[in-house]
């Protein structure tokens, strides 16, 4: 059977330089994978693959069991949420224009926008007053929640995130966790997540794939990985998590 | 006086060849043609929008920016005024040159020309004033003499009293003798041949010299600050400031009898009436009704109004000519430089900012289009006016382009910048999350790039609004007309007439876009606040 995201022969340079060579990879429907690994080895071209952002050199990508489109993506697209670090506020729109944006070019009527809006910064326990602020006016941890509402809003199969959680303080990043948790249990997706935190790995996903330098190390349930990592490289990074436990 | 920027000795007329003159130096002519077909086209849609300015069709007279012209344009005017024609006056353009190739261009029906100034700027075959071949040069422009006023207001260099005492000068060879004199002479005078270059090598001055505005010349001559400039001979100024006139001992220049310039398909009724005015002005009548207007401060209408009733061209006790009132004059004015600036700046905003749009995405054609709107910039606005002319005439039409030009590349520039500048990271959001191009642009790179394309709109439609005063220049109206009246006249009161709403324009267009920018803009956002 086909999973939901699966990269069949890709390959990936940019310029000279080649970020993957003749990668297989799938990506279970309806679990949540982290693609971690250091900055550099290739975990957040992996994920702009998935969304067209950006297009493979060789082999292909495909998603929902189709090739990712070449062009006219935006339906494609709008099944999967997007969400990144630093979070891409969009600095001109206040805090519901910058959730509900898709659904109001999907054309909802303002009643099921502001509900929708409603449920999702509850759900991610943000205080309903922050709708008419400018994101630059919330904290870091706040502009992430909101970050994360915004790319649920037309409830997507697939989620796609990039860092999303990074730059704030623990406890602060503890909690978004929690809240993105709680979030999944009641609208459950496929979810990608990109991080070279391997506490946050561990915490949210229940799939591992460890890259270094555009090659996959080991890919497997979280368990797996950590108890038997393949490798002295996965080995030194699953020995922080353990270090913690 | 005659002084007038925008006419060089060396963009000389070729009849000869019984083709169009080539006012523009700088080309072949097939260049020139290309233009001629492009200004052309240019034209024609600029009329087809402004179309309905010409309804009736009075007989306009045109004068240049000086003291005489203006006096003798209006006695033109009130004379034909009083014979039952309707007339359009259309004073003050920035030039021989200019007023010229309006004449011929058929915008403007008759103004006040010397003889000298025809034979030795406006014809190249030397003919001379008076002959078979003078005429029929003229005629080839389709164009007329008609009879001389009687006076000749010839050049001059004139000294202050003071200068002349001190020196001991009479005469204009006595000026070889003294080369630590500062000359300073009209834009005109400088380059024509009957001007500096010829009575320099004459004489065997030794001095250089600087163009200046007439007006100007006048005030630096006060002020000490130049010792020699050109003067007329008919000029009411010279006895004002106590300046005097040396004698042209050698009789370098040529005459310069006035007459009226026309048309020769103006209807003959109308040089018949004109013809009226035959040898009706001495130097020393012309010299008054001149002082008159620059020393009494009396208004062209009223000195013209005068001379006509005095000697019975018209009856006493017809109605003089109704004078505009102040604040009528400054409506019209304001009026129509709100429209030049307006047509021109949102015709840029719209063009210049599609075209930001277009090519920002290839760096190489936003380099491409930032390179050629700011050449645009780098033209003089009077020189860009008077490129104007021989494309698309006079008038309103060639301001509102020449506006349009200068408006594109504060604009393409600022809407450029602002494109490219937006952070990556929104774009690769805006894209990622499934917007289309045109919801990208219209809720993404629009909204972010407006604070930056609303400065760029505020500087356009400022800096307009100040370059439009010199759209006077080339008939075009606005605020600029009292402003070249004024600086011909050295009355300041009539400049600040042009210069104080031109600046209550400008200030008000800065509150209309912070306003503007209030609206459309997030607090946070907005360029124009300063930092505290």
């Amino acid at each position: 059977m086909h999973e939901i995201i699966e990269f069949l022969d890709v390959s990936k340079r940019f310029g000279d330089v080649a970020v993957f060579e003749h990668l297989d990879l799938a990506i279970g429907t309806g679990r949540v994978t982290a693609l971690v690994g250091a900055s550099g080895s290739g975990k957040s071209t992996l994920l702009q693959m998935i969304n067209g952002v950006l297009v493979p050199d060789d082999g292909r990508v495909e998603v929902f069991g189709d090739p990712v489109p070449d062009a006219h993506h935006s339906a494609f697209r709008r099944r999967i949420g997007y969400a990144v670090q630093g979070t891409g506020l969009f600095p001109h729109l206040r805090i519901d224009a910058n959730i509900g944006l898709l659904g109001k070019l999907e054309r909802w009527s303002a009643l099921e926008l502001d509900g929708r809006i409603d449920e999702l910064m509850t759900l991610m326990d943000l205080d309903p007053e922050l709708r008419n602020r400018y994101p630059h006016e919330l904290s870091g941890g706040q502009q992430q929640r909101v970050g994360i509402c915004r790319a649920m809003l037309l409830r997507p199969e697939i989620l796609l995130l990039d860092e999303p959680f990074s730059g704030v303080d623990p406890l602060t990043r503890d909690e978004i966790h929690e809240r993105f948790g709680e979030l999944m249990r009641v609208e459950p997706a496929t979810v990608v997540l990109v991080t070279h935190d391997m506490h946050e790995a561990v915490r949210l996903a229940s799939e591992l794939v460890v890259l270094e330098a555009g090659r996959v190390l080991q890919a497997g349930g979280v368990n797996e990985v950590v108890e038997q990592p393949a490798n002295a490289a996965v080995a030194r990074l699953v020995e922080r998590v353990h270090g913690v436990h | 006086m005659r002084p007038s920027p925008g006419w060089s000795s060396e963009c000389t007329v070729s009849i000869s060849s019984g083709k169009t003159p080539a006012w523009l130096c700088a080309g072949p002519a097939r260049r020139e043609r290309g233009r001629r077909t492009a200004g052309a086209a240019i034209a024609g849609l600029c009329c087809a929008l402004l179309g309905p300015l010409a309804a009736a069709q009075p007989i306009v007279i045109g004068s240049k920016t000086f003291t005489e012209s203006y006096v003798l344009a209006e006695i033109m005017a009130q004379l034909l005024e009083a014979e039952g024609h309707e007339v359009e006056r259309r004073f003050g353009f920035g030039g021989t040159r200019v007023v010229f190739e309006a004449l011929r261009a058929g915008e403007v029906d008759i103004y006040p020309e010397y003889s000298g100034t025809i034979t030795q700027a406006i014809l190249t075959s030397g003919a001379e004033f008076g002959t078979e071949e003078f005429t029929a040069e003229l005629e080839s422009f389709g164009l007329e003499p008609l009879a001389t006023l009687g006076f000749n207001n010839t050049y001059a260099l004139a000294v202050t009293g003071d200068t002349a005492e001190r020196l001991g000068l009479t005469t204009v060879s006595d000026l070889a003798d003294h080369p630590e004199l500062r000359f300073g002479v009209s834009h005109e005078f400088h380059d024509r041949t009957d001007g500096w270059p010829g009575v320099s090598t004459e004489y065997g001055l030794p001095q250089t010299t600087v163009g200046i505005e007439h007006g100007l010349a006048y005030r630096a001559m006060l002020e000490g600050a130049l010792d020699v400039t050109d003067a007329y001979s008919t000029d009411g100024d010279l006895a004002r400031f106590d300046f005097v006139v040396l004698e042209d001992d050698r009789n370098f220049f040529p005459s310069y009898f006035a007459l009226p310039l026309v048309r020769r398909a103006l209807a003959p009724e109308v040089k018949e009436i004109l013809n009226r005015l035959a040898d009706s002005l001495s130097d020393a009548a012309m010299r008054e009704l001149n002082a008159e207007v620059s020393i009494e401060r009396r208004t062209f209408g009223d000195v013209a109004g005068q001379f006509l009733r005095e000697r019975s061209f018209v009856a006493a006790g017809q109605d003089e000519r109704r004078a505009n009132s102040l604040a009528a004059n400054l409506l019209d004015n304001t009026i129509v430089h709100l429209k030049l600036t307006g047509i021109a700046v949102a015709a840029a905003c719209v063009l210049g900012v599609g075209l930001a749009l277009a090519v920002h995405r290839s760096r190489p054609l936003s380099r491409a289009v930032l390179y050629v709107t700011g050449l645009l910039q780098t033209i003089p606005s009077i020189a860009l006016l008077a490129l104007m002319i021989p494309l698309v005439g006079i008038g309103q039409v060639p301001a509102i382009i020449a506006l349009f030009l200068y408006s594109l590349l504060p604009i393409v520039r600022n809407t450029i910048t602002a494109l490219l500048t937006i952070d990556p990271l929104l774009k690769r959001v805006a894209a990622g999350m499934g917007m289309t191009q045109s919801e990208q642009l219209r809720h993404v790179h629009l909204p972010l790039a407006l604070p930056h394309l609303l400065a760029g709109l505020r500087i356009a439609a400022v800096v307009s609004i100040g370059t439009a005063t010199l759209a006077a220049f080339i008939g075009a109206g606005g605020l600029g007309e009292p402003i070249v009246t004024g600086l011909a006249l050295n009355d300041t009161a009539l400049i600040l007439q042009g210069a104080i709403p031109a600046a209550g324009l400008a200030l008000a267009t800065e509150l209309v876009f912070e306003l503007l920018e209030r609206r459309l803009v997030p607090g946070h956002m907005m360029t124009s606040r300063l930092p505290a």
